[in-house]
């Protein structure tokens, strides 16, 4: 198993149940001492073996690569998971163009660079896994975190029409829309309906097996995202949320 | 951290911290004095105020939970300290591990564990928690990370093992585990008749059983007083496959807070009677699962909710085993006499293997431990003259239970305080900290 963003919150939780099955992990992230405290707590609980890779997903030059040394590492991918992310503070990107483009790169534009590369794989095996973490965010643009949103929106997109391609080769392509997750990124906001992250990681695990298309988790947001797409545009721009 | 302010497991009493940081990574945190006070806040399973910072900086560890090293051969673990023991024995378990020693839930972190010096059932064998710790990594307020064994930075380690959290901030534990071949339990209960007996059958019980614990009955009267069940167990010696079975969540959560008089005098009066007469026999042996044995609470999630909105207190003091039993029943009439209510009370017999902990409160003696719902002035009154009875015959009481008692009582109750002292950091304190030196 591939895992993007192996230190983020939801990123481990779903690591965890793995690893208690005894699986090979292929691990990347940014931060060299955090990604090897998480390869050891995997390993302790019950990994396999437990591979890291270390680099900035910003810079596309590396994605190449860190694909290439994962099946090498790995030889057959059961699965693919991209959890990398940032969660920006809209009110700072409101006024920095730059660093709107910094958060789209990172939340956008290298999940569907590693994304791609990733479903050439899985459609040259003929099998596997390719789990993106979208979110619910990225149903409609909110103005507390449209930065956000849109860049998750297109994740959403690009799933929808990988899933397609790659359906008749026999690959799985699930999209996750997780709500508001209780993880350290989401620390200081205040959301409805906090999940906690051990749940979303079960719902996860779950949808692979059952080879799900779009998980909504808590699965409460399929339906109030069915109502928040139904609000007309004139009436979703005055809300506060 | 999104939820409201942080609650000890009592509920009282309430407090507002100035922050709550949710700490992700033990690597990135860092202690600044001009934070303070600042403590660190694991699980919440403490009862009273020692877990508390009202108006400070609370340190959420429960995130900081990685395992760094679990040799499956030596029985070592070293991992993060809010890993909590639940978590721990998932892991453990299937290779035949068990925490060395377990307090009566599982849902505590090896910090807060190590913090409070807890200890379990089976005291009278290898003594606290903290007896099995080989050596930690303390975060101090100057910056620097120390790592505490007994060799090495040894009075630290001392101070650390049942400080409180008021030393610094425990970054990592390692643990000593206990092998097993089986998760089942060989569990006995033993019917007896009085607070004498109770004392008596625990004497034979410790020479042969790792595990023992009473359930007493307190709201009886005169010569039945302390009617109860002595419960012994050990670990079954015979492999079997249930070291790889999935261990059980909590099947169901107290979903609201009842009114106050669920658990009352009257209603305590019932359960206390009916529990004990549920055995009929003078000894029941069975076979159990060790979860069942050691955390039969822990399958009702939040039973704290059930003592309302006052929420309750604990009390857990020991006394020395010589004149122990007239101790008990000085403290147990003193209780009536206020007529507080009490749910079940546990007696246990303290073994003399000593703890490293400087502050740690096992003594060798007889402990007895008692949920109240707070009633108010009238209980915190008689709870003052328990506090005076136990000091007399030169007891303590538990701090990781307390909400109430006077400074003073509490620092003739621990004339270690001197030597804990010059450990503590200058920027970490608690609730329970600031009660307690403010009588000075």
């Amino acid at each position: 198993m591939v895992i993007i963003g192996a230190t983020s919150a939801i990123a481990q939780s779903v690591a965890r149940r793995y690893a208690e099955q005894g699986v090979q992990l292929f691990l990347v992230a940014r931060s060299e001492e955090k990604v090897r405290t998480v390869a050891s707590d995997l390993l302790a609980r019950g990994a396999k073996r437990a591979s890291i890779y270390v680099a900035d997903l910003r810079m596309r030059d590396v994605h190449a690569d860190l694909v290439a040394r994962s099946v090498a590492d790995l030889g057959h991918i059961d699965c693919v998971l991209i959890a990398h992310g940032v969660m920006p503070d809209q009110k700072l990107l409101d006024v920095d163009v730059d660093a709107t483009i910094d958060s789209f790169m990172t939340n956008a534009v290298s999940v569907i660079s590693i994304s791609h590369r990733y479903a050439n794989v899985l459609e040259g095996q003929g099998g596997g896994s390719l789990v993106g973490l979208s979110s619910v965010a990225g149903e409609r643009g909110r103005r507390s975190n449209y930065a956000y949103g849109s860049a998750k929106s297109a994740i959403t997109a690009f799933y929808s029409g990988l899933r397609a391609r790659l359906a008749p080769k026999g690959v799985h392509v699930l999209t996750v829309k997780p709500g508001p997750v209780d993880t350290p990124m989401t620390h200081g906001t205040k959301l409805p309906l906090m999940a906690n992250v051990e749940v979303v990681a079960y719902d996860i695990e779950r949808a692979i097996n059952k080879r799900t298309k779009v998980l909504y988790t808590p699965g409460i947001w399929r339906l109030i995202m069915a109502i928040v797409r139904a609000i007309p545009e004139s009436l979703f721009m005055k809300s506060k949320f | 951290m999104s939820s409201a302010a942080p609650e000890s497991w009592g509920r009282f009493p309430r407090a507002t911290p100035r922050s709550v940081d949710d700490v992700a990574w033990t690597s990135d945190l860092q202690l600044h004095g001009d934070q303070q006070p600042i403590l660190a806040y694991g699980l919440g399973r403490s009862y009273g105020d020692v877990c508390l910072n009202d108006g400070g900086l609370v340190l959420a560890m429960e995130h900081c939970n990685h395992i760094h090293v679990f040799d499956r051969e030596k029985g070592l673990i070293r991992a993060e300290a809010g890993l909590s023991i639940a978590d721990l024995l998932k892991v453990t378990i299937p290779h035949g591990w068990f925490v060395p020693v377990t307090p009566g839930t599982k849902y505590v972190t090896i910090g807060g564990a190590l913090a409070n010096d807890v200890h379990g059932k089976n005291h009278h064998r290898v003594g606290t928690f903290g007896c099995h710790v080989s050596q930690f990594e303390l975060l101090r307020s100057d910056g620097s990370r120390v790592t505490c064994s007994p060799n090495s930075n040894g009075e630290l380690f001392n101070a650390t093992i049942g400080g409180l959290g008021l030393t610094g901030v425990v970054t990592w534990v390692e643990i000593h585990l206990t092998r097993i071949v089986s998760r089942r339990i060989e569990e006995e209960s033993i019917k007896v008749s009085s607070l004498r007996d109770v004392v008596r059958v625990t004497d034979e019980s410790d020479a042969a059983w790792d595990y023992t614990v009473s359930w007493v009955d307190v709201t009886t009267r005169g010569a039945k007083l302390g009617k109860g069940l002595v419960l012994r167990g050990r670990f079954s010696t015979a492999p079997d496959a249930t070291l790889t079975t999935r261990t059980a969540e909590p099947r169901i959560t107290i979903p609201f807070q009842p009114p106050s008089w669920l658990l009352s005098y009257p209603t305590i009066k019932v359960f206390n009677t009916l529990w004990y007469g549920k055995q009929r026999s003078a000894i029941v042996k069975r076979t159990v699962d060790c979860e069942s044995f050691f955390y039969p609470l822990d399958s009702i999630g939040k039973w704290n909710l059930l003592y309302g909105k006052r929420g309750m207190l604990q009390y857990q003091c020991v006394v020395p085993s010589d004149g122990g039993l007239e101790s008990m029943q000085a403290i147990l009439s003193e209780l009536q006499r206020g007529r507080v209510s009490s749910f079940l009370a546990v007696v246990k017999k303290f073994g003399n293997v000593t703890s490293p902990g400087i502050l740690s409160f096992p003594r060798p003696g007889l402990t007895l431990t008692l949920d109240m719902p707070n009633s108010g002035a009238k209980l915190f009154d008689a709870l003052d003259r328990c506090d005076e009875i136990v000091r007399s015959v030169g007891g303590r009481v538990y701090a990781a239970k307390d909400a109430r008692i006077k400074g003073r009582m509490f620092r003739a109750m621990y004339p270690e305080l001197d030597r804990f002292l010059p450990f503590v950091d200058p920027a970490m304190s608690s609730s329970f900290w600031r009660r307690i030196n403010s009588d000075q």
